[in-house]
């Protein structure tokens, strides 16, 4: 079996190369967004450590690490992929970069993008040189996303861009955004929408951020008054954007769906017996709360299983394209619960909003945040609608 | 590994699928239940069973199998949970093939092995001694007498107890109930002096038996594996079961399921097809999540015990109580869904509720394996 055979030696060089070049600050769970690396124009690193790792795996294209070198990507199989990820999972190696860039944008251009745009855009988001932002939520439209009103109205070899979007996250920070327009009005809801790239330093683009109940605000709300764009920047054909938007979403609804186990967060039950302590027996000490934590327990074993189950159907050209709403819905719904029992097992502690000890309150604001997961693209609701729709076959759905 | 079934295994399945479809359908276990059918299985059946290999499917080569694994042995599983079968496959194909491989001797593996293969060995494994699953608990004691051991206790919910040629019975040699250590595996022949069996009519109308035994004499030859050291054994052949089980129960919750969203789709109130309603699309999604979750779980556990069966505990655990809840749900919405239907016994969804009752107990519930998690977790 040779290929066996050099999988087997790809893991081990893997396991060696990060063990070289993973510092041990960044094999430690993160604490807080600051944590994450975004890249982009004005990129800062929050550590000299966050900087060796980023630009190390940058270099070796595990950035991304599946897509092809000429793209910046590390050009790695699936199975290799997997390795990859296996082993920086073993050693509790943090990401290197956190970009929408990567887990939106990239896929979709892969599949859509004409050379240009693919030569243009992939290095770049590979190397961490542009921070992306998405366009697609707008005031009125929410869950109902074709019903998005924003215009864009053909004037020579541009089109010019006006209307607003909302919950665009990180738009403050990002450099370009990747956004839907509706550039034929009279045509049927789906039929008239554009996918379309352009510079967030263009004249006539300006943010708000939002204030949310967490405090914090990774969202904005993003406005458009006269944005020149060029034609040439529509991804995919004109009016068939919708196209390219379900399939970015499967990515993203993929991406949010494995959002509980990125934080690298501590297992349940040590967390409740730091503060709630054990009885005689090493049990923690509040029997409904360990209940429902090993009950969590199962749920999310079980839906690991079922992540790199996915992975592997993919490869075997078996998954079902609708499968990524049902891992979104389920991802999200048990993120939102595993937060319940953080604050459970935190007691009084984890009450606190304002203070050093509390890392200013993270974990009541991060327990606030998840309430977000499963409204951010697309609704609980909306997903299970899709399932019951495109999988399940049911009618009228 | 990867966690989809390769061509052969999927090729197990569609000839599983065929066979068991065809002369076992639900139908099968109505008439068996209805007859009052003294053995509870079909032996014409199970010369099928035992013509597709599917008898020997854990049985080494070498005495007469075909060697495969517990992800073959779940893929048969998962198509007798879909047909509601009565079969002696968890009982002597999974549960003994896997006890006798495992811990067997030279002698005892010549002597049943071959027989489990050609179908003409029906075995029971007994382990339960009280209402719920703890095998820590076992009383049942064997103390040891002249050459050999005497035996003395109950057994529960022993799968085809009553149609047994061979039961392996669980003992406690040493130590006392809740100890890990000090159990013993004895191969015990039902026709011995001093054992008695009842056979229990269940509410899925699956075979099952209350066994006791009195002074029932076994010399040394008839332990299966180390004195005093069964547990690890005990443990090991409970994990295969467990996983069976699972994937039994997942054959039930996705045939029960399946069932329901047809009916969703047939079925019209107040002027539309029910399944219109967003009220029953949504618990329909939500199941088939839960299902496809359960699918990858057992899966896992099932590769786990062939590829690592020493650290296949927590994957087993994880599957089996997972497994224990969905189908649970499955079969309750699957009940719910069906309205007044649900509840006659003309409609099989019932009968799926009741099977997935008894599964879910069978080798530990989904709060015993949760707590097992816990445990394994150190909280």
């Amino acid at each position: 079996m040779p290929d066996a055979q050099n999988l087997d030696q790809f893991r081990r060089d893997t396991r060696a190369w990060l063990e070289a070049n993973c510092p041990a600050e960044m094999r430690t769970p993160m604490q807080g967004d600051e944590d994450n690396f975004w890249g982009g124009r004005n990129a800062k690193f929050a550590s000299d450590a966050q900087k060796v790792w980023f630009e190390r795996m940058r270099d070796k294209g595990w950035t991304v690490p599946d897509w092809p070198t000429q793209y910046g990507g590390g050009g790695l199989d699936p199975a290799q992929a997997k390795v990859l990820r296996e082993e920086m999972a073993a050693i509790g190696a943090r990401s290197p970069l956190s970009s929408f860039g990567i887990w939106m944008l990239g896929p979709a251009l892969l599949k859509y993008g004409n050379e240009q745009q693919k030569a243009e855009h992939l290095p770049k988001i590979a190397r961490g040189e542009i921070r992306w932002c998405q366009g697609y939520s707008e005031p009125n439209a929410g869950s109902d996303l074709a019903s998005l009103q924003t215009r864009a109205v053909p004037d020579g070899d541009d089109f010019i861009i006006n209307g607003s979007k909302i919950w665009t996250s990180y738009a403050n920070y990002a450099d370009w955004i990747f956004c839907l327009v509706r550039t034929d009005a009279s045509a049927k809801k789906h039929d008239g929408i554009s996918f379309i790239l352009f510079d967030m330093a263009s004249p006539g683009v300006t943010t708000k951020p939002i204030l949310l109940i967490s405090g914090k605000s990774p969202f904005c709300e993003t406005f458009f008054d006269n944005v020149r764009v060029p034609q040439s920047h529509v991804v995919g054909t004109v009016n068939r954007g919708w196209d390219v938007a379900k399939y970015l979403l499967q990515h993203e609804r993929a991406m949010i769906s494995g959002m509980g186990g990125r934080d690298g967060g501590r297992p349940l039950g040590q967390v409740a017996a730091d503060s709630l302590g054990t009885d005689d027996q090493g049990r923690l000490d509040d029997p409904m709360l360990r209940g429902q934590i090993a009950a969590f327990d199962v749920d999310e074993a079980a839906l690991a299983c079922a992540a790199e189950r996915a992975v592997d159907l993919a490869k075997a050209g078996q998954l079902h394209p609708a499968f990524s709403s049902a891992m979104k819905y389920y991802g999200t719904e048990l993120n939102k619960r595993r937060h319940e029992i953080l604050m459970s097992a935190g007691g009084i502690d984890a009450l606190e909003w304002e203070s050093e000890r509390s890392h200013d309150g993270a974990r009541a604001r991060a327990w606030l945040r998840t309430k977000a997961n499963s409204i951010e693209g697309g609704t609980s609701e909306v997903m299970l609608g899709i399932v019951a729709k495109r999988i399940l076959d049911l009618p009228g759905a | 590994m990867a966690l989809v079934l390769t061509e052969e295994q999927t090729m197990l399945r569609d000839s599983a699928r065929g066979l068991i479809g065809d002369k076992a359908p639900i139908a099968h276990l109505r008439k068996l239940r209805d007859e009052r059918d003294a053995t509870g299985f079909s032996r014409e059946l199970w010369k099928s069973f035992t013509e597709m290999g599917f008898a020997g499917l854990l049985v080494p080569e070498e005495f007469g199998g075909s060697g495969l694994g517990c992800v073959e042995a779940g893929v048969v599983m998962e198509e007798i949970g879909r047909n509601l079968t009565p079969s002696p496959f968890l009982s002597t194909a999974v549960l003994a093939a896997s006890a006798l491989a495992r811990g067997g001797s030279d002698a005892q593996k010549k002597a049943y092995l071959p027989k489990i293969a050609d179908g003409s060995l029906i075995a029971a494994l007994a382990v339960d001694e009280g209402a719920k699953h703890r095998p820590t608990k076992i009383a049942l004691q064997a103390t040891r007498a002249g050459n050999g051991f005497k035996l003395k206790g109950a057994k529960a919910l022993v799968v085809d107890g009553h149609v047994a040629d061979l039961l392996i019975v669980a003992a406690r040699s040493a130590g006392n109930p809740g100890d890990v250590d000090g159990l013993t595996l004895f191969l015990v022949d039902p026709k011995a002096k001093g054992v008695s069996i009842e056979r229990t009519v269940m509410v899925d109308a699956h075979n099952a038996a209350r066994i006791s035994l009195d002074n029932v004499e076994v010399d040394t030859d008839h332990v299966l594996g180390e004195v005093d050291r069964g547990g690890a054994l005990l443990e090991g052949v409970l994990n295969v079961g467990r996983a069976a089980v699972a994937a039994e129960m997942l054959g039930v919750a996705d045939e029960a399921f399946g069932r329901t969203v047809a009916y969703l789709k047939e079925r019209k109130q107040f002027g539309k097809l029910i399944g219109e309603f967003q009220a029953l699309q949504h618990r329909a999604a939500h199941l088939y999540t839960e299902i496809e979750i359960v699918r990858a779980a057992v899966l896992k556990a099932l590769q786990a015990i062939d590829t690592d069966p020493e650290n296949a505990g927590f994957a087993v655990s994880v599957a089996k109580a997972k497994a224990g809840t969905v189908a649970t749900l499955a079969v309750q919405e699957g009940v719910q869904m069906h309205g007044g239907m649900g509840m006659t016994d003309q409609f099989d969804v019932g009968l799926f509720m009741k099977r997935a009752r008894v599964l879910q107990e069978l080798f530990g519930d989904a709060n015993y394996h949760a707590e097992a998690l816990a445990a394994w977790k150190k909280y």
